[in-house]
């Protein structure tokens, strides 16, 4: 009973943003994720163009993952009192900016076409 | 992947931790293999629909078929008391904390809302307050704690809010009210008294979190110099688990409040703003501009008046005398306690309930199966104690005041850390939610 289940998990995001936004938010994920797959495949390879672009954008998407964070959680950088915390912090910051490339790269993909 | 024995607050984080939507967006939204259903017509009774009663309601739906499954309680209202705190520290309005009763409870059982008025566990039989008889083969009781306003000479709730006056525990609204008057007392700074009572208490880091809330807020409003904050404590250690008092002890010194020891409140006078405390030396009294008051705790009278109560410990609190690993009652074999009125040497906090559940669920659907419950009860509890706002100690121990780590390597008990801030803030009441549900 006690054991790992994908289901706990499930259900704390359910409670966490409400069952709706919280599928909601795994569908856009799910169709972002798709569509960078999408655009790989069909273009065959990376465009460095767009990668640049994507790249420049990731520190912006660090920042706002961050900020935003601190803002919901009433909390800010001197609350930061081991190694534990910066690790949480950069891996928000990864995410953030991980997130927002993926994220200019298929925008750029889908809108501006294969040769942009 | 095995993560067993793991307490909520772990798989809270590995959940946070997976947060980014995208790493879930892979999609392994597998269902459990539930096993079979119980057969039995037992008719269970569950007093109190709070965080234990309404959360077994919706296992023992889970587990069971043909069960005949009713919970009494009369408040229409369910109280996320966690959140208490976070209210009172002005970060959460009252609504944070409430929402119906009725909406966690499963359907399928019948819901009584009224309170108990008689328990008699000869006969099996639980009478309410509208008269309802209500025969049972198995009583879980879950009623939860009464605070006892009455034995602060001098107190009334209805001035709360009023001259310095606080008392967080009383509900959201006080809560709220509460901050009010720290915000107020805080613009100008004095003398913030505080206190717990000699009886257990629901999460007894409570008190000190709020103590060190208000340091905080003073000192971010620029009127700490000119304040003094005192912690009173009825005994001489600050926290039941001898590490965790050494380094509570460490951090009121820094934070410069004044600890007084062997301190317990009898009156209060809150036009004057006077607390006065029976102490060995005797009666002592301290002028207050802001104060939260925390009375004695008990079980609720009709808990006390049926016999279910221990005889020889805890007499002037009166919680069930159920046995420590299994939560089933020593003398009432079919009565099985959850929650705050168990009378177990540790354990009254959310977290505890967490693992009561499982325990209590194990030897009542077991026992409905035909065969013996296996899980025990270790007295886990689980405190983040807030430090100030943007820290606090992940605080965990046992019966044996063995510190308990969910995270080890990773957080570490007595550091004041921001990842446990957030377990606090973010992901506690998604997780309690879900254990209300049922699936956690």
């Amino acid at each position: 009973m006690e054991e790992f289940k994908i289901s706990t998990f499930i259900a704390v995001f359910e409670e966490m943003f409400g069952v709706a936004l919280w599928w909601l938010l795994v569908a856009v994920a799910v169709v972002i994720t798709a569509a960078y797959l999408y655009v790989l495949i069909r273009d065959r390879a990376m465009s460095m163009r767009k990668f640049l672009l994507a790249q420049l954008s990731m520190p912006f998407g660090a920042i706002i993952a961050v900020l935003f964070v601190l803002h919901i959680t009433n909390s800010q950088f001197s609350d930061l009192g081991g190694p534990v915390d910066v690790i949480v912090l950069l891996g928000v910051a990864l995410l953030g900016a991980g997130g927002l490339s993926i994220l200019v790269y298929v925008a750029q993909s889908l809108f501006r076409g294969k040769q942009a | 992947m095995n993560f067993s024995h793991l307490p909520t607050s772990r798989r809270a984080f590995l959940g946070m931790a997976a947060g980014s939507g995208l790493a879930l967006a892979a999609g392994t939204g597998s269902t459990p293999v539930q096993a079979a259903k119980t057969q039995t017509s037992a008719k269970i009774v569950i007093l109190g629909a709070g965080a234990g009663g309404a959360s077994i309601a919706n296992r023992l739906v889970d587990r069971l078929q043909g069960a005949h499954i009713t919970i009494v309680d009369g408040r229409p209202q369910h109280w996320y008391q966690p959140g208490f705190t976070l209210i009172a520290a002005g970060l959460k309005p009252a609504g944070y904390s409430i929402s119906s009763t009725e909406q966690w409870l499963p359907s399928g059982i019948n819901y009584i809302n009224e309170y108990a008025a008689e328990v008699d566990p000869d006969a099996q039989r639980v009478t309410t307050t509208g008269g309802t008889r209500l025969e049972y083969d198995y009583l879980i009781v879950a009623t939860g704690l009464v605070l006892d306003w009455d034995a602060i000479d001098g107190f009334s709730l209805d001035q709360v809010g009023q001259n310095g006056l606080g008392a967080v525990y009383a509900g959201p609204e006080y809560a709220a009210t509460t901050w009010r008057a720290l915000d107020d007392f805080a613009s100008r700074g004095g003398r913030a008294v505080f206190m717990r009572p000699t009886t257990d208490m629901k999460c007894a880091g409570a008190p000190i979190k709020y103590t060190f809330l208000t340091d905080d807020h003073l000192r971010r409003k620029g009127t700490r110099d000119a304040s003094e904050v005192v912690y009173t404590t009825p005994g001489q250690a600050l926290f039941s688990v001898p590490i965790v008092t050494e380094k509570l002890e460490l951090i009121m010194r820094r934070q410069e409040v004044d600890v007084r020891r062997h301190h317990v409140l009898k009156a209060i006078d809150t036009s004057a703003r006077i607390a006065t405390f029976a102490t060995p030396e005797g009666d002592v009294t301290l002028e207050y501009d802001f104060t939260n008051v925390v009375p004695p705790q008990r079980a609720p009278q009709v808990i006390r008046d049926s016999g279910l109560s221990w005889a020889d410990r805890w007499t002037d609190q009166g919680w069930i005398e159920v046995d420590m690993a299994t939560l089933r009652h020593k003398r009432y074999p079919n009565v099985f306690g959850i929650g705050d009125i168990n009378g177990v040497p540790k354990g009254k906090t959310a977290a505890s309930v967490k693992w009561h559940l499982p325990v209590v669920e194990d030897h009542l659907v077991s026992e409905l199966g035909g065969r013996e419950g296996t899980r025990t009860f270790n007295g886990y509890t689980s405190c983040p104690l807030i430090t100030r706002v943007g820290r606090a100690m992940l605080i965990e121990f046992d019966y044996h005041d063995n510190l308990v780590r969910s995270f080890p390597g990773l957080v570490a008990p007595l550091e004041e850390l921001w990842i446990s801030w957030l377990m606090k803030e973010v992901a506690l009441k998604a997780t309690y939610n879900a254990m209300l549900r049922g699936r956690a």
